[in-house]
């Protein structure tokens, strides 16, 4: 039996994989201890337990284990990356390169730092949403200590050219962060073979739970330090202070467990359906994939439907849970940074929905959201006047729109 | 956001959808809004000739539930008006109506923007002055 509505938005957030809940259960109770008490064996249970998530959770990006330094999330894990390096290498310089569709963890974090000192280059992308190797290079100077380049794109879920970003930097001695956060657990990430410095993920974009994230920060060629932006106790090597969620650490690790284990399974399942829900979708009028359809993370689709605006659609397809880039519930009314980003017309912008697939969609699903999205959209085109004028061949940049 | 009872049932059954004859002397249309700002209507009225009453009333919107919802609900109101009844709607009704939260007081504004935009086009098609707008939105 089909339950509604439809959990579409794994972008957002993904449920929690009953195994990992249930292997946390205990590190609430009777395994309560704090993993940083060296004195009883509740600690040590704690440590242990700690100790053995570090290792599952380094081996799913090819990290070492004493490379993860715990956090509340990616946003905290962002935050600690690049205001860390920022004061920790302010001798070596202040320039920091980042793309203009990064999360706005990544971008915020840099417009504080530029309040500081931070000299900042926001990298534009081309329409598919990559950008490349060329701009990097040229918009490296002497004094730019930090490149921040997402792995993949919240909303649109391309994928950027690590492994050659990864190169550049390191033959040029300057450090790369990267917020993997929609990345690890879904694609094979390797930090190694990337030659990733930083890397920002957290535990509910996996089948985890909310409220634990991590930061690997490298150890070796070259070893990486950052300043601490939480001070107390001194707790991961003193780069982040705070007594350790030994419960979600728990069941992160297991997340990251699951996820190396069974990513190529998952994969084939979900891309099948995601490129199933797609192609029919497609077949409506002036539909469009946004963002590179090449390099795109195997659970994520962003459309536009044209002469639609997206939160009318949201309201339409209230059986699924899904997002849209139209943004007219704040005061702005301004679409999406990231597809106006991609160069997207403002129509078009304000016509998507990002669809995100996870290890528990089924084809019953798909095939109710299918159905759904296209009568909503028929629907809403029947009392679009934007729709009327195109059908009848009229150019809309033709009009003299009165803005308000 | 949950929207109101009345606006999902505008946008769920709207009224009076559709396209009136925009060559028509007898028609006015007022089309307001932008497609970046992502909303646009189209608002129009049909006046009898001899009664003044406006006899018939469509529209079309490209925008949220609460836009749709605002000029679903104009078109029922100037529905047996006459000209100089409708130029009084004010949005604020709307607003009340509906029950819109502050974030969509501008589409009950554009629903107002579109009945006074018609209203003005039917009266320069009919030889009359355009009416001055001097009221303030807040």
């Amino acid at each position: 039996m089909l339950k509604l509505p439809i959990y579409l938005d794994n972008n957002a957030t993904t449920p929690m994989d009953p195994r990992v809940l249930e292997i946390m259960i205990p590190y609430f109770t009777e395994n309560f201890g704090n993993a940083a008490s060296r004195n009883h064996p509740f600690g040590w249970k704690a440590e242990e337990a700690v100790d053995y998530a570090r290792e599952q959770i380094a081996q799913l990006i090819n990290a070492n284990e004493k490379e993860i330094i715990f956090t509340s999330g990616a946003t905290e894990s962002n935050n600690l990356a690049i205001k860390g390096v920022f004061e920790m290498y302010a001798a070596k310089g202040n320039h920091i390169i980042t793309i203009e569709t990064e999360h706005k963890a990544v971008l915020d974090t840099c417009k504080h730092l530029e309040k500081l000192g931070a000299e900042i280059t926001y990298l534009k992308t081309d329409e598919k949403g990559l950008i490349t190797l060329a701009q990097i290079e040229e918009a490296i100077k002497p004094s730019t200590i930090l490149i921040s380049i997402m792995y993949a794109n919240n909303e649109i879920g391309v994928i950027q050219p690590m492994k050659e970003i990864g190169a550049l930097c390191k033959s040029k001695g300057i450090l790369f962060h990267t917020d993997a956060t929609q990345a690890v657990g879904k694609i094979p990430v390797d930090v190694i073979a990337d030659n990733i410095d930083l890397l920002s993920f957290t535990g509910h974009k996996m089948y985890g739970p909310k409220g634990v994230g991590a930061l690997y920060v490298r150890r070796k060629n070259p070893r990486v330090k950052v300043t601490a932006q939480m001070d107390g106790g001194g707790h991961e090597r003193g780069m982040r202070s705070g007594t350790l969620n030994v419960p979600g650490i728990v069941g992160f690790g297991k997340a990251c467990e699951l996820c190396r284990l069974e990513m190529d399974a998952d994969t084939a399942k979900i891309s099948k359906m995601r490129d199933r829900l797609e192609k029919e979708l497609l077949v409506l009028e002036e539909s469009y994939i946004n963002g590179s359809v090449e390099h795109r993370l195997p659970h994520v689709s962003n459309m536009s439907f044209k002469y639609v605006e997206g939160e009318g659609l949201i309201m339409g397809v209230k059986n699924i849970a899904v997002s849209s880039g139209s943004a007219c519930t704040s005061a702005s009314l301004e679409p999406s940074y990231v597809l106006k980003a991609l160069g997207l017309d403002d129509e078009l912008a304000h016509s998507s929905l990002r669809f995100g697939l996870s290890r528990f969609t089924t084809d019953e699903e798909i095939d109710y959201a299918i159905n759904h999205v296209k009568e909503a959209v028929l629907k809403l085109r029947e009392m679009s006047p934007l729709w009327e004028m195109f059908k009848e061949g009229i150019d809309l940049k033709s009009i003299q729109w009165a803005e308000h | 956001m949950a929207y109101s009872e009345k606006v999902i049932d505008h946008y769920s059954n709207p009224r009076n959808i559709g396209t009136l004859d925009k060559a028509s002397k007898q028609v006015g249309t007022g089309l307001v809004g932008a497609p970046e700002c992502g909303d646009v209507m189209r608002l129009q009225i049909e006046v009898d000739e001899t009664t003044g009453i406006i006899k018939d009333a469509k529209f079309k919107t490209f925008g949220c539930g609460s836009a749709i919802a605002s000029s679903s609900l104009a078109t029922e109101w100037l529905k047996g008006k006459s000209v100089d009844e409708a130029l009084c709607i004010d949005n604020m009704d709307i607003v009340e109506e509906l029950a819109l939260p502050p974030v969509k007081i501008h589409c009950s504004v554009l629903a107002e923007d579109a009945i006074k935009s018609a209203i003005n086009d039917y009266r320069v098609k009919n030889g009359l002055e355009p009416i001055e707008d001097n009221k303030k939105h807040y």
